[in-house]
């Protein structure tokens, strides 16, 4: 009696086990495809022509035809936003790196009175959006006359990095044993020459997850470029897209080209490290 | 000798420590301190006037037509927060549930909801402005394709569907992020408490609402106050989608949108007004200091120490 009570649940367990996989594995397909469709046809249409994108928005193109992409690298100044946009970005992150890990290391390694006031200070600006402060920003670009100027860009990106960099490098590098340090010191290593060969290896992990967090919202920020650059040769990635999406209104297939060369760099990047893009980019709302 | 060992080494910290601090405060605590102080001045393009104490707060809340613009943007934001509540947190949460489970693809289902979170919100805006074109638009076409051309519209062009119409696309951009940070929540939940679950009951809605709720609170706090802050910073997506005016007619304006013209100007209207703008700025950075330590603090509460 008792034996068949047992069975009769099991079996209820495991159709009720099956049901509800069946049904979770079913919403997991079917947001997948709603978010890999869009992508999927924007590179689809990128290889094809304008009216072909009219008359079968799904069909599979020949991805043999590149002349909108041909057309992008020949007519507009798409190159040269790409080229900024790595240059910007590029330059932040060895600011925003550098920077950090000075600090972090200086509030992570050290005793010193004020270190936990200089912490909450860096903390403060983690929850401050910048973005509502733009009128005296832009008054102060203007006062250091780095005004159209990616300086100004740079600046601000550094700025904005440390908050997040400092907080995630000073937690790690409070969890570094200090033997080695010690040691060292007895042998009379400088501190400069502890913190550059000895510390600084052991830290490279902490610095891929903060450089993640912040490369992201770099490389796709249009804020700030929209206020502080006006010429077109000095302007990133999607600041530049606007000029170009406004050029090509009706050549869909240069515009689907467009977005989809923008998109590349990133999207590849993520496809291959996207442990470290997931572990980065929620490194702040996950302790 | 251990006084000058001292000295050198507070000179090494000092050298540390004051470039990135400098960054910080030249950059972030000086520009958010001067919105304050802006507000409280009259305005001639990029001169300073006169202090006028509580005036350009006073035209932003009470003045028409400032007044409207503002209630119109405000109204729209507080819409958007509760709709991505829904669209964007709620599927996040179900989302991370299906993930959690460890089934069959599930390594690859969780790289693809994340995927649209690393595209630049203009790509996404512009992509989606795309899909939605009223004639040539993969949403209408696949419509009239699947014998649904009656449902067929001019998505951002008519006022009751272009709100609609943003937060879908800003729902696709960023589901992924709840949904993962929900699933770190999830996979934190030790083992035995589960296990100890299983053998009390099998009911599926009570493991979910007295266990993997209340134990992924922490999750659930920040994404919260993330939405929240984000919903009132909107700006990039509806600027590329509607523009600059919130068109059709004021239907998507947005208080980004609002504050960013009042401040520079448009298009149709060049007039720039920074004490304006700044008194926006502040009235819309207190609003959120203030909502979204009250949501901290009242999430907190909830949060279950392990």
């Amino acid at each position: 009696m008792s034996a068949a009570g047992t069975i009769d649940y099991d079996r209820r367990g495991l159709l009720g086990t099956l049901g509800r996989d069946g049904l979770l594995q079913i919403i997991l397909i079917a947001n997948t495809i709603l978010m890999l469709a869009p992508i999927v046809i924007m590179v689809f249409s990128a290889f094809k022509t304008t009216p072909q994108i009219f008359q079968s928005p799904f069909g599979i193109p020949d991805f043999g035809q590149v002349a909108n992409f041909a057309k992008i690298w020949t007519q507009t100044n798409f190159l040269r936003y790409l080229l900024n946009s790595f240059f910007v970005t590029g330059a932040s992150m060895v600011l925003i790196l550098t920077l950090g890990t000075m600090a972090a290391y200086a509030i992570g390694r050290y005793q010193f009175s004020g270190a936990s006031f200089i912490l909450m200070f860096f903390l403060a600006g983690l929850t401050l959006p910048l973005k509502l402060a733009i009128i005296p920003l832009f008054m102060l670009m203007r006062d250091l006359s780095i005004l159209n100027n990616q300086l100004s860009l740079i600046f601000v990106y550094t700025a904005m990095g440390l908050p997040t960099t400092v907080f995630i490098m000073t937690g790690f590098i409070r969890t570094l044993p200090s033997e080695l340090e010690d040691a060292a010191r007895m042998d009379g290593a400088s501190e400069a020459r502890i913190m550059w060969s000895i510390m600084l290896p052991l830290v490279r992990p902490a610095m891929v997850i903060a450089g993640i967090q912040n490369v992201v919202p770099i490389w796709n920020d249009f804020f700030f470029p929209l206020v502080f650059i006006q010429n077109d040769d000095l302007k990133t990635l999607p600041q530049g897209l606007t000029t170009f999406m406004g050029e090509y209104t009706t050549d869909w297939g240069v515009l689907f080209s467009g977005l989809t060369l923008s998109a590349a760099p990133i999207v590849v990047l993520y496809i291959v490290l996207s442990r470290q893009f997931i572990a980065g980019m929620t490194s702040g709302a996950v302790k | 000798m251990p006084h000058l060992r001292m000295t050198g080494r507070g000179l090494w910290i000092t050298a540390l420590i004051v470039p990135p601090l400098a960054f910080v405060a030249v950059f972030i605590v000086y520009p958010i301190l001067s919105a304050f102080a802006y507000a409280f001045f009259d305005w001639q393009g990029l001169r300073r006037g006169e202090f006028v104490g509580f005036d350009n707060f006073f035209t932003v809340l009470f003045v028409e037509p400032y007044r409207s613009w503002t209630i119109n943007a405000f109204s729209h934001n507080i819409m958007v927060f509760f709709a991505l509540m829904v669209l964007q947190n709620g599927l996040g949460f179900i989302l991370a549930y299906a993930l959690w489970r460890e089934l069959p693809g599930a390594r690859f289902h969780r790289v693809a909801v994340f995927l649209p979170v690393v595209l630049s919100t203009i790509i996404v805006a512009y992509l989606f402005k795309l899909f939605l074109h009223p004639l040539f638009g993969v949403v209408n076409v696949s419509l009239k394709g699947i014998g649904l051309g009656w449902l067929a519209q001019p998505w951002l062009g008519q006022s009751d569907t272009a709100l609609w119409s943003l937060i879908a696309a800003q729902s696709w951009h960023m589901v992924g992020f709840p949904t993962l940070v929900f699933l770190a929540g999830m996979q934190r939940i030790p083992g035995e408490i589960l296990d100890a679950v299983r053998m009390e009951t099998q009911s599926e809605w009570v493991k979910i609402s007295r266990i993997v709720w209340p134990l992924v609170a922490p999750s659930a706090t920040i994404v919260f106050t993330l939405l929240f802050v984000g919903a009132f910073n909107w700006f990039e997506l509806p600027y590329i989608m509607a523009g600059l005016d919130g068109s059709p007619f004021g239907s998507t304006d947005v208080l980004g949108l609002y504050f960013y013209r009042t401040a520079f100007g448009n298009v149709s209207s060049g007039q720039q007004d920074f004490g304006l703008g700044s008194a926006l700025a502040v009235l819309i950075f207190v609003f959120i200091a203030l909502i979204a330590g009250i949501i901290t603090v009242r999430l907190r509460a909830r949060e279950i120490q392990l």
